[in-house]
């Protein structure tokens, strides 16, 4: 066999992550728009499919996303006052781009979470408020979760929960995905009666929501992922969190934004 | 384009003869994850093929020119490079398919096969048997992923490509979903299936300790 001289071996090498590294830019370059456009119509339909207007089965066409959108009034909402966001528009917000605020205690599993957040709020025929999407991201096993809680207009029952992004234990952890147990959320309290946030999921199964009004069935073989998605939402249903939106705008107010 | 026998050889002895899967024992790993709908294991199957096939061809087509001391990172290089262009494709043009299939299409980099046949037929043979090499060893992983596949999604969850064929009890029918399908674990019995009729039906493949 041939010998290669040193020189050869790193020209060689250079030469070679050249043309790879080209290839995947030109590709990803070239496909970054559509991808946007995928991953906004993912979150749209996960908004959706969170408040159950489409089912979990169903996947609905862009046209029929932006129909459904029409009842759907998008806010994006200072966390620390609990306020709408002062000089930001809805439509050309970024949420990759907002500020975020350090979580010294009680965080969901983050350092950081993002200050200003995008909130849905959804109407029924007449206009009127129905229920409320809210963000929630936080840390399960492996990975960062996002998801949408949706809260129903009383300020304290949850009528469903879902996750959109995770990389969670695929048939473990990655059982957030699942219909059934996404299912289970529906019609539990997020508060108890004193106001403090009391949602969590438990170890093993939970009976039916009005005897067991706080607690979701464990996610078997998934401890860790569970306890995240506990974590989770206590961090976003807290004052520190979505709470101080959720006291001003819903409990209180009742009619909205 | 007709193909001489060497040529033949290459493409079609690795679906049954020489399958990575029953007989070379390679991407086990990622047969097992994908292939709890059909859905999956098929884009999953498509994705590997064209991987191995490019991959081996490139790796071939700079087998002459590569230092033997660097030749596995060059050939990773080209794979990962291959891979995450899959990726961004399928997070494109498929993006609920990539959502399911989740890390494995990166880690299609890791799958065995690929690798495989890089160091051990494309670093030897030239570009055109390469390729061929390449596609006709994703073929025979593909056969197994879609037999695994179909199998696991009927008796799993009643379904086939997502249209009831067997309708549930939880939809008001007959069947009851076997949920062990769904579990990792059946893939691992169903390949060791298929291997076991493999080598029944071709002795020369049983190994003797």
């Amino acid at each position: 066999m041939q010998q290669f001289s040193m020189r050869y071996i790193f020209g060689f090498c250079a030469l070679i992550c050249l043309v790879c590294s080209l290839m995947i830019s030109v590709v990803t370059v070239a496909l970054r728009e559509k991808q946007e456009i995928n991953r906004h119509l993912d979150k749209q339909v996960a908004v959706l499919r969170t408040a159950w207007l489409v089912s979990p089965d169903e996947k609905p066409s862009p046209e029929q996303v932006a129909e459904l959108f029409k009842n759907i009034r998008v806010h994006v909402i200072d966390i620390t006052t609990g306020e709408p966001a002062e000089g930001v528009t809805p439509e050309t917000f970024d949420d990759a781009k907002a500020p975020t605020i350090p979580v010294t205690e009680n965080g969901p599993g983050m350092p950081e979470v993002p200050k200003l957040v995008r909130i849905y709020e959804i109407l029924d025929e007449q206009g009127k408020t129905k229920e409320f999407i809210l963000p929630v991201v936080g840390k399960g096993l492996w990975s960062t979760m996002r998801g949408f809680l949706a809260l129903d207009a009383d300020g304290n029952t949850i009528q469903g929960l879902s996750f959109y992004e995770h990389g969670e234990t695929p048939g473990l952890g990655g059982e957030v995905d699942n219909p059934r147990w996404k299912e289970l959320w529906k019609g539990r309290k997020a508060y108890d009666s004193n106001g403090n946030v009391a949602i969590k999921v438990r170890k093993g199964p939970a009976g039916p929501p009005d005897q067991d009004p706080y607690e979701v069935d464990g996610l078997s073989g998934a401890t860790l992922t569970s306890r995240g998605v506990t974590n989770t939402l206590r961090f976003w249903l807290a004052d520190q969190g979505l709470g101080k939106f959720i006291e001003k705008h819903i409990r209180n107010a009742g009619t909205g934004v | 384009m007709a193909l001489g026998k060497k040529e033949r050889l290459a493409l079609l002895d690795p679906l049954v003869n020489n399958n990575p899967i029953t007989l070379q024992m390679l991407g086990i790993c990622s047969a097992l994850a994908v292939t709890t709908r059909l859905s999956t294991a098929i884009v999953m199957s498509i994705a590997v093929t064209l991987v191995t096939g490019f991959s081996s061809m490139a790796v071939s087509l700079v087998r002459n020119y590569t230092p033997p001391s660097i030749r596995i990172i060059v050939q990773l290089s080209i794979i990962a490079s291959l891979g995450i262009i899959t990726d961004q494709i399928l997070r494109a043009f498929l993006f609920e398919i990539s959502k399911q299939l989740s890390v494995y299409v990166g880690l299609i980099i890791t799958n065995c096969i690929v690798m495989g046949r890089a160091e051990g037929y494309a670093m030897q043979n030239p570009p055109l048997l390469s390729f061929l090499d390449g596609i006709g060893n994703g073929a025979g992983y593909s056969l197994i992923l879609l037999t695994v596949g179909v199998i696991r999604e009927l008796f799993g969850s009643g379904r086939l490509l997502g249209f009831t064929v067997l309708k549930s009890v939880n939809e008001g029918g007959w069947y009851e979903p076997n949920g062990l399908m769904l579990l990792a674990p059946s893939a691992f019995f169903l390949i060791a299936g298929i291997i076991f009729i493999v080598r029944l039906t071709h002795p020369e493949q049983q190994e003797h300790a």
